[in-house]
């Protein structure tokens, strides 16, 4: 194997993740992951960070392969991370391989990836900034 | 001009004769749906892109240019790979071989072959027949050149007459004389707008544009046009000649007197005609299955619309067709009118005429009218059997949209009778600075309060955007996007900005764009064909999306779960998120934590534990809310297990479409004023009924005497207790909308309160459409059917309180019951990387 091959993590099976649904991975450094499955079984990876206002993807509706927002409802693309419709903006994907029914994630990919976006604060946290 | 490009020989081809409005929504609704399906060719006599033709008259009175109304220029074209034909007349169509026939002004031609056709030919204007009606300087008002031809004479020419005093006529006549014509209009019948307007209205119209310049010559037939020439027989026209021997001057004559669907070459190819090309509610012709038809030229159920909304409607369904989705279906339109000659504001919609008409079927009419003349306000409201089933508002059109809801929804008016005169807009609507006037507006003025979305903004999306429909404004906008309360406000810009041809709407309004049903019909189907699960309502109504969207499923769990309790099963993954985690999602992606305390008391020790989960889970903010209880800001999805076990206190629903607080005064115990035990009375209505999943959030009050502490007058059910029993109040609300509860009834003992209150409960969970609160419920079905179902049906009230209790009886807590509940655990714990 040569060093630019991607090293790929085993996240979980796919079966930890409810159909029409998500799960959150978290990362040493940077904001979570959100791995969503849909209902062909198809695994899809984003930055847990809406395009809008920064909502947690991973607590959307799932339905097709799209996500919409639970903070506002936008709809976001889960193959390309990208906002629906009227909206725009994008959040970062991240690369997803399945073998042998457990969830990879690319090792590299979750070290590097989006590591300066910015989780929305609320209460008293949003206002000491 | 002709793109060459390589096509699949696949694929099949798609031609549209027509590159009008309604023919190229019909190709951006098929794009939407089947991108890549068709091979697409247009054929489009007129030399330009597809452009707005409602917006004509705005470009003729000089308020908007030619470029502003371009709807699909023609990298439109180029982007979707259409072989766009502008300039070609089609003069045949071989139906047998399926191929078309087109030639352009250089005499060329070519011939395309189809494998679907879509006729989307328009109109053509009705030209008297009388002598002199091809004289130069004689017009008809439908495109763009003859909106050109008008702009030019306006600059070398003074007399302008237009024959017509309808709409369009009155357009023209306007736009010409803010380009400094002077202009008569002649019009064969005594009043202006007569399709739109009564008598009264119609004069009051005259007087308006005779004080800003027009001149009118009513009742007068036209009987030719005189040229300079050959003895009046050719050149420039110089005059218009009367039955009656009079003659009034005009270098330029606009025939405006109406529109014929062009048929003509669906005449030749043999397709049955009849006021238009006949279609069925597929858009596809009677005679052919192979070819649409969609806009002014085709007629459907009789009637060929010449409005826009109509036609985009049928341009879904034709599109849903083409893309073998197979689901639409177009059933006709209602349509109102309002003028766009800027200053003047009428509306006009269904009968306004009512028994004036006179038709045997409308003897029955009643009407409520509000004249003052000189403040230029007349409104007349037409109501039938206790329906409102026409409008005509003249000088105060501020409640057209509200009027053209209660029209479309059918429903009994008899409750707000005395009210509906004064409109919907004197009762309180929160968030967008007590505004009701559109028109009034200065376009810095917030119009959405929830998104901060100002009038010029809107304004300029939708003339940017091209923007037709209330749903195209809030999805470009977010205007009316979010509580909803401003969107009387949104359309009333929309009919100012876009032009009073938007507002027509299919009879029912779909759940979403996944489906043509609404509401009422998913939930019908579902309790009488016992659907249980969600994919068998998709399967058994054809959803258009495999597994719905994030407005459908919700909505269709709800039905599913209200409708067969213990036996549909509940599905997490098409709950909104805080139904999912039982907690109120924050902005920055924690959870808020309500706890219930039963009538809003609580004891030291509650307190005590609360206060340890604050510290021990370092929870950012404590606060008290407004229905009596405490509020854990800022607890991480991780730790909500661990606080609510630590509580141990029960949910409080407060995330919930479900009963929610149950707030009460101390009542007879304690107050010197009280009269009734309201706290005891309030802890009984909630453990009666908490666990209740309902359409949308309820909120109870019981007050303990007449000063109404707990303020029962604003709550989905508000009890009072006065010294002989208790007040029941009904549908209230002290959100978005302030609106009094109705007076329901007087009850002697608490065992009725809970019975009556039960049973109200359980009509709204069986009949309130979900996100639907109790105050638009009842104003939609009516207080007097509550009244018949609940005060006068003994035996059917005890049947809803029992059906009630039979869907409550052991529902679990879902902070201690999880498994009972269907929370997935698994959710509250993040996956690590190993």
């Amino acid at each position: 194997m040569n060093a630019s091959d991607p090293v790929w993590k085993t996240i979980c099976r796919l079966e930890d993740i409810p159909v029409l649904g998500a799960r959150r991975v978290s990362r040493p450094v940077g904001m979570d992951v959100a791995v969503f499955r849909n209902e062909a079984d198809q695994v899809f990876a984003l930055l847990d960070r809406c395009p809008h206002k920064g909502g947690p993807l991973s607590q959307g509706i799932v339905f097709g392969s799209s996500v919409a927002c639970p903070l506002h409802n936008w709809t976001i693309g889960l193959a390309d991370g990208c906002a629906q419709g009227a909206d725009s903006g994008c959040t970062p994907r991240f690369a997803v391989r399945i073998e042998n029914g457990m969830v990879c994630l690319n090792a590299q990919e979750l070290e590097q990836l989006a590591l300066d976006a910015q989780a929305p604060l609320a209460g008293p946290a949003h206002q000491s900034c | 001009m002709r793109t060459l490009k390589d096509i699949p020989m696949n694929k099949p081809k798609l031609v549209m004769i027509g590159n009008g409005m309604a023919g190229v929504r019909t190709l951006e609704e098929l794009f939407k749906l089947a991108p890549d399906m068709y091979d697409v060719t247009v054929f489009g006599a007129e030399p330009h892109p597809n452009y707005n033709r409602i917006l004509l008259s705005p470009v003729l009175a000089g308020e908007q240019t030619l470029q502003d109304i371009v709807l699909n220029d023609w990298s439109w074209y180029e982007e979707h790979q259409i072989t766009l034909h502008a300039g070609w007349t089609v003069t045949a169509v071989d139906r047998q071989r399926r191929i078309v026939h087109a030639r352009n002004a250089q005499g060329d031609t070519c011939q395309t072959p189809y494998d679907r056709l879509l006729m989307a030919t328009g109109s053509n204007p009705f030209i008297l027949p009388i002598a002199g009606n091809t004289l130069e300087g004689v017009l008809a008002y439908r495109d763009i050149a003859d909106t050109q031809a008008m702009i030019d004479a306006a600059l070398t020419y003074q007399h302008a007459v237009v024959i017509g005093g309808g709409l369009l006529g009155l357009e023209a006549a306007n736009g010409l004389m803010l380009r400094g014509m002077q202009v008569t209009v002649v019009h064969v019948l005594p009043n202006l707008m007569e399709r739109q307007l009564d008598a009264i209205a119609g004069k009051m119209l005259q007087k308006s544009l005779e004080d800003r310049g027009l001149k009118f010559l009513m009742g007068a037939q036209t009987q030719a046009l005189v040229g300079h020439q050959n003895e009046g027989q050719s050149g420039r026209v110089k005059a218009v000649q009367f039955k009656d021997g009079r003659e009034i001057p005009a270098d330029l004559v606009v025939m405006a007197v109406g529109i014929r669907p062009n048929t003509s070459l669906a005449q030749d190819m043999h397709l049955h005609c009849d006021r238009g090309i006949v279609v069925d509610d597929t858009m596809q012709t009677v005679t052919d299955a192979r070819i649409y038809s969609v806009g002014e030229c085709a007629a459907h159920r009789g009637v060929a619309y010449g409005l826009v909304a109509p036609l985009f409607e049928q341009a879904k369904v034709a599109a849903n067709h083409l893309a073998q989705f197979g689901i639409g279906r177009y059933t006709g339109s209602l349509t109102s009118t309002k003028l766009k000659v800027t200053g003047i504001d009428l509306f006009s919609a269904g009968n306004f005429l009512g028994s004036a008409s006179g038709r045997a079927e409308d003897a029955n009419c009643e009407e409520i009218v509000m004249s003052d003349p000189s403040a230029g306000v007349y409104k007349k409201l037409v109501v039938q059997n206790d329906r409102l089933v026409g409008a005509c508002l003249y000088g105060d059109t501020v409640d057209g949209s509200w009027y053209f809801k209660l029209l479309r929804d059918g429903r009994s008016v008899a409750d707000i009778r005395d009210q509906l005169m004064f409109g919907e807009s004197n009762i309180g609507d929160a968030g967008h600075e007590g505004h009701n006037k559109a028109a009034a507006m200065a376009d810095s003025d917030e119009v959405c309060g929830c998104n901060g979305v100002t009038k010029g903004f809107i304004c300029k999306a939708i003339k940017d955007k091209g923007l037709f429909t209330l749903d195209e404004v809030r999805k470009h906008t977010k205007a009316s996007a979010s509580c909803g309360s401003c969107t009387g406000l949104v359309e009333q810009i929309l009919m100012f900005t876009a032009g009073g041809d938007y507002s027509a709407t299919p009879k029912t309004k779909a759940m979403c764009g996944c489906t043509e049903h609404g509401h009422q019909a998913v939930r019908d189907a579902i309790v009488l064909h016992q659907l249980l699960t969600i994919p068998d309502v998709f399967k058994f109504m054809a959803w258009g999306t495999p597994n719905g969207c994030a407005s459908c499923r919700p909505a269709i769990n709800y039905y599913l779960i209200s409708s067969w309790p213990k036996v549909a099963k509940d599905d997490p993954q098409s709950r909104f998120i805080n139904e999912r985690s039982h907690a109120n999602i924050q902005k920055d992606g924690t959870y808020s934590v309500i706890p219930r305390m039963w009538g809003g008391e609580t004891t030291a020790d509650e307190l005590r534990r609360i206060a340890n989960a604050v510290d021990k889970y370092k929870i950012p903010t404590v606060k008290v809310t407004g229905g009596q209880r405490i509020d854990l800001l800022g607890v991480k999805k991780e730790d909500l297990q661990a606080v609510w076990k630590d509580i141990g206190m029960p949910s409080g629903h407060a995330y919930a479409k479900a009963l929610r607080t149950v707030k009460t005064c101390v009542g007879s115990e304690w107050c010197r004023m009280g009269t009734q035990d309201s706290t005891q009375m309030g802890k009984d209505l909630e453990r009666a009924m908490w666990r209740m999943y309902a359409p949308h959030k309820v909120k109870f009050a019981v007050s303990g005497c007449p000063r109404n502490c707990a303020e029962s007058g604003i709550k989905d059910v508000g009890i009072i207790g006065v010294d002989s029993g208790w007040e029941m109040h009904i549908a209230g609300n002290g959100g978005i909308k302030t609106e009094v509860a109705h007076f329901f009834t007087k009850l002697k003992t608490a065992q009725e309160v809970l019975e009556y209150t039960g049973a109200f409960m359980q009509l709204y969970r069986e009949e309130g459409w979900y996100l639907e609160r109790t105050v638009h419920y009842v104003k939609r079905v009516g207080l007097d059917h509550v009244k018949r179902r609940i005060l006068d049906d003994a035996e059917g009230r005890q049947a809803l309180w029992e059906r009630l209790q039979f869907s409550l009886d052991g529902e679990p807590d879902p902070w201690f019951e999880m498994n009972k509940a269907a929370v997935d655990t698994r959710q509250f714990d993040k996956l690590t990387i190993s």
